[in-house]
């Protein structure tokens, strides 16, 4: 920049070359740029007809594309936690039971049988003989006991299944059809681990299961009906079919989780053919239902949900040793206030304005879809809508009107109450509008807090009423076991497995029964008891059961199974059937986003002259000009 | 740089400094150990200073990364077990492998001593070094935030000069604002917009573009390239579409401020074309604040845009941010916080020590 010598002389002007270098530079510089951008735009051919995906891409592969919205955390079955990455693994591993998609009974599946032995402490399963793992070895026995010992280890706390094998004192692999779990004490959820089993061959080599992460050799071995062959970070997960699959190949060549991180652009996609399916996260909203129902070639799929929506109250926060802490409103304490509470609380209203239908109204603990242990009240026990009841029983445990007509306690103190709303979770907002409505109408004050992160109020204890909701497994034990005193927290204000702190020596005995039972008949009875302490209790007011509501191409995809297959979903089932099931619409292309690579490169390349062209007889005008001055 | 006052060299080497009338300030000293090693060592101090001051702000948001985020709420350890069921030894056991069980200036400690080493521990939610995680994600983001920089910043140049120089005029007032509107909408709701437009096809308007991702997949060689390239056109048009006002707006003041100088009198006294007073005279001058900005944004870069990321399904240190403050991923969230300030702070030191370079005033 500088143009002194060094004596200080200013440089003399130069006479020739009147073109400045970097003015040429700025030039082609703004010509690469239009040329990146022309050529990019033009590397567009137009196709105006959505993208008839499926049954066959270029190569002649059928091709099914799945939206998703998830990252996968890990695709190691050992550290995998979020849906999209066990939904993966159970299309890429056997576990050693299924689920019947009609009614959600345990099915064989890496196990043909499996039974108890009479003290109720060991249970013995017969492993197939007919499962290879994808590089041609046979599956066997001792690939599930060196799973499970894995997971028993210490190797890597964070494991994904640790809570199915806490209760498992050895495991064994006598013979290579014969797999032999001891237990501390009787378990009756021995035919519902969700835990993939691995191919000791491949996993033994790893040095740190804690850090190992599956992701960077393809194809992985496994053994379910997919084979997973390729995987981008937050881009795309493909699988292939698994053509030696023991129950029988998939009808589709490909399956492929394609990332979307926003549902709108997701069901933009769906509409062009560029996906598939579109699975809701956790349902698509009743705008977007609504907008793709009037669609050609497409179907909005509406199942019974997994999920329960409910209000569950503070029960007075204490530790296992009994510890009270947080600031639970006493007058919760009381069983009347709490049925009241239930009975002002129109839940038909909620189903039908905030959930525009896509919900079916709530009454026991676990949703109807599961149908062995769905338990409805009967009409006398029932907590129907019933202001008229509710003032009864709050003038009856001491909180009646005054002259304000507000509700006061013997104290005088009014009646308030704080209930802990999820920001980000629509549903919580408007449910909360109405029931400062209906409570203000009894004379009860509400505060809606809503926050990002509701934890840290919950765990400390320091709440009134809380929204809450739980995925239900078809064996219920988890989202029972969440209510038992051992899952309180060990100190104050302290992150445990309870879920609102209801410690019940009554509840938990039934628990402990149902545990015990192996007979389904009799356990699937004593879970309902729990369902009927649970509703009687006042802790746990269960709104609706959210419909599962998804969409997908029937364009790309003639036929799928449902779970359950009367009605059900297709995304997040228990087991592999939708995507196993799926059958290709016939003489259609499959799901593809791609464009004719031929005629790609021919515009681009007319794109690329056309510019340099261009770049080439600005600088020789310019030169000219310049020439001239 | 110089600015002689001979009118003649006006249109030679390089544009004149800035207020013309003045010569260099070196002008007339010739000692060997003169103006040149004064303004050298002058400079060399300046540089020394802008780059203390960049360590001392590398140190402060090493702290305040640490601390900031040790306020978001929310149990880490709880969040990555997703609703299982987890027994109280387990979570103590978790805490302890994360060191979350240590008090907080421990792990503060801990956290500074590691990255002195250049390790910034492991994402609790993938499981992977973060920066692997880092590293996995950026040259996306360095490819779509990259490309729209140069796009934003070329037009942003070109446009605002041109509606400077017409000041006033029918294009001035359309281009400054359709420029200010596109500043305004906010760039998840233009992305949508061209998705549906562009992507899906409306009307007579056929779907050209992938609604998101990065690429099909299964691509290799050119066909990648191209694939790539024709998933980018939306997302860059919408950066693009809401990035280029700021450069018009700065470059379009800072020409109109030159517009009334002397020495564009003098070179149009001269009988050279207004094309030429324009690119020789006035823009190098009028270019000073807009470079600033340049490299400011250049510095944002890295960041990428978490909305059209997100909206574009794009692969990038966006949606990862996004991603790692849902959990808290704290490591994760540490380690990005930490790039993203890094590559402003340099960048602006970078733009700090080049200054000088370009107007001598500076760092005097």
């Amino acid at each position: 920049m500088d143009t002194q010598d060094q004596h200080g002389r200013t440089a003399a002007p130069k006479s020739t070359a009147p073109r400045r270098p970097h003015g040429r530079l700025r030039i082609a510089l703004a010509g690469g740029a239009a040329a990146f951008t022309l050529t990019a735009g033009l590397a567009t051919p137009l196709n105006p007809a959505p993208q008839q995906a499926a049954a066959k891409a270029d190569d002649g592969k059928k091709v099914l594309t799945v939206a998703v919205a998830q990252s996968v955390d890990s695709l190691s079955p050992f550290l995998a936690q979020r849906l999209l990455s066990t939904s993966i693994h159970r299309l890429t591993y056997e576990y050693l039971t299924n689920y019947d998609p009609k009614d959600n009974k345990a099915i064989p599946g890496f196990a043909t049988s499996w039974k108890p032995s009479a003290d109720k402490l060991t249970w013995t399963y017969t492993i197939r003989g007919d499962s290879k793992w994808s590089d041609g070895k046979q599956a066997t026995a001792e690939d599930a006991a060196w799973t499970f010992n894995k997971v028993m280890s210490k190797e890597g706390t964070a494991t994904a299944n640790s809570n199915f094998v806490t209760n498992f004192k050895k495991v064994t692999a006598p013979s290579p059809t014969k797999l032999v779990i001891e237990l501390k004490k009787p378990q009756a959820t021995m035919a519902a681990l969700d835990v993939p089993i691995v191919p000791k061959h491949v996993w033994e080599k790893v040095d740190d299961i804690s850090k190992f992460n599956n992701d960077k050799d393809f194809p992985i071995v496994g053994n379910g009906p997919f084979i997973l062959t390729d995987y981008k970070v937050d881009q795309y997960v493909r699988l292939k079919a698994n053509k030696s699959f023991w129950r029988g190949s998939p009808k589709f060549d490909e399956l492929v989780f394609k990332t979307y991180k926003d549902q709108d652009a997701a069901v933009s996609a769906l509409r062009k053919g560029e996906v598939s399916f579109v699975a809701g996260q956790p349902a698509l909203t009743p705008a977007q239902a609504a907008s793709l129902k009037g669609e050609e070639n497409i179907k909005v799929n509406e199942g019974p949900g997994r999920r329960f929506f409910a209000l569950a109250t503070n029960p007075g926060a204490k530790t296992l040793d009994g510890e009270k802490f947080g600031d639970g409103n006493p007058a919760l304490l009381d069983k009347r206030v709490r049925q009241a509470l239930f009975l002002s609380v129109d839940r038909q209203a909620i189903v039908d304005k905030v959930f525009q239908g896509q919900a079916v109204e709530g009454a026991g603990y676990i949703p109807p879809r599961f149908a062995d242990y769905a338990w409805k009240p009967s009409a006398d026990q029932e907590l129907k809508y019933d202001p008229k009841r509710a003032a009864k029983l709050l003038d009856e445990a001491g909180y009646k009107k005054n002259g304000d007509g507000k509700r006061v306690g013997k104290d005088g103190k009014p009646l308030d109450f704080r209930i802990l709303c999820h920001a980000t979770d629509p549903n919580d907002k408007a449910v909360g509008k109405y029931l400062k409505e209906w409570w203000g109408d009894l004379g009860i004050g509400l505060k809606v807090d809503c926050l990002d992160d509701v934890s840290v109020p919950w765990y400390a204890g320091e709440y009134d009423l809380a929204f809450d909701g739980w995925s239900v497994n078809p064996d219920p034990d988890f989202v029972l076991g969440i209510h038992t005193c051992p899952a309180l927290p060990k100190k104050a204000k302290e992150s445990a497995a309870t879920d609102n702190f209801i410690c019940d020596k009554k509840y938990d005995e039934l628990y402990d029964k149902q545990l015990a039972e192996y007979d389904p008949a009799k356990r699937a009875g004593i879970v309902k008891q729990m369902e009927s302490w649970l509703y009687d209790s006042g802790y746990m007011n269960v709104l609706a059961y959210p419909n599962a509501v998804e969409a997908y191409r029937t364009d790309q995809i003639k036929s799928i199974t449902t779970m359950p297959t009367a009605a059900g979903n297709i995304y997040g089932q228990d087991g592999y059937w939708s995507w196993w099931s799926a059958v290709p619409a016939d003489g259609k292309s499959s799901s593809k986003d791609g464009s004719s690579t031929g005629v790609i490169i021919g515009i681009a390349a007319a794109a690329v002259v056309l510019v340099g062209g261009g770049v080439l007889f600005a600088l020789r005008r310019r030169s000219t000009a310049e020439d001239r001055e | 740089m110089t600015a002689d006052s001979n009118p003649a060299l006006l249109d030679t080497e390089g544009p004149p400094g800035p207020g013309a009338d003045g010569g260099p300030a070196t002008a007339g000293l010739s000692s060997a150990r003169g103006p040149r090693a004064r303004d050298t060592r002058a400079y060399l101090l300046y540089v020394a200073g802008k780059l203390g001051g960049a360590v001392v702000s590398l140190f402060a948001v090493l702290v305040t990364s640490f601390f900031l985020f040790r306020l978001i709420p929310g149990d880490p350890v709880k969040q990555m077990t997703g609703g299982k069921r987890v027994s109280a030894e387990q979570l103590a056991a978790m805490r302890q492998e994360f060191g979350l069980d240590k008090s907080v200036m421990a792990q503060f400690f801990d956290y500074t001593g590691n990255v002195l080493t250049g390790d910034f521990g492991t994402s609790y939610q993938f499981h992977a070094p973060v920066m692997d995680k880092i590293t996995e994600a950026l040259p996306a983001t360095l490819l779509l935030t990259g490309t729209a920089y140069v796009l934003y910043t070329l037009i942003g140049i070109w446009l605002g000069t041109r509606t400077a120089w017409r000041n006033g005029g029918l294009g001035d007032r359309f281009n400054t604002g359709l420029a200010l509107t596109l500043y305004s909408v906010p760039s998840f709701w233009l992305g949508l917009l061209l998705i549906i437009t562009f992507a899906v096809g409306i009307g007579p308007i056929p779907g050209m573009f992938p609604t998101g991702g990065l690429e099909s997949g299964g691509e290799t060689g050119i066909a990648y390239v191209l694939d790539v390239a024709h998933h980018m056109v939306l997302p860059v048009i919408t950066l693009v579409a809401v990035g280029y006002a700021q450069t018009l707006l700065v470059m379009r003041s800072s020409l109109l401020d030159e517009m009334g100088s002397d020495y564009l009198t003098t070179a149009r006294a001269k009988g050279l074309r207004d094309d030429l007073v324009r690119r020789r005279h006035a823009v190098p001058n009028a270019m000073l604040p807009t470079v600033t900005l340049m490299f400011v944004n250049l510095g944002t870069v890295v960041a990428g845009a978490i909305l059209v990321e997100t909206v574009f399904s794009w692969p990038g240190l966006g949606g990862l941010f996004y991603s790692a403050l849902s959990v808290p991923d704290l490591p994760l969230v540490q380690g990005l916080f930490f790039v993203f300030s890094t590559a402003v702070i340099l960048m602006n030191t970078l733009a700090d020590v080049i200054y000088p370079l370009l107007d001598p005033r500076v760092g005097r």
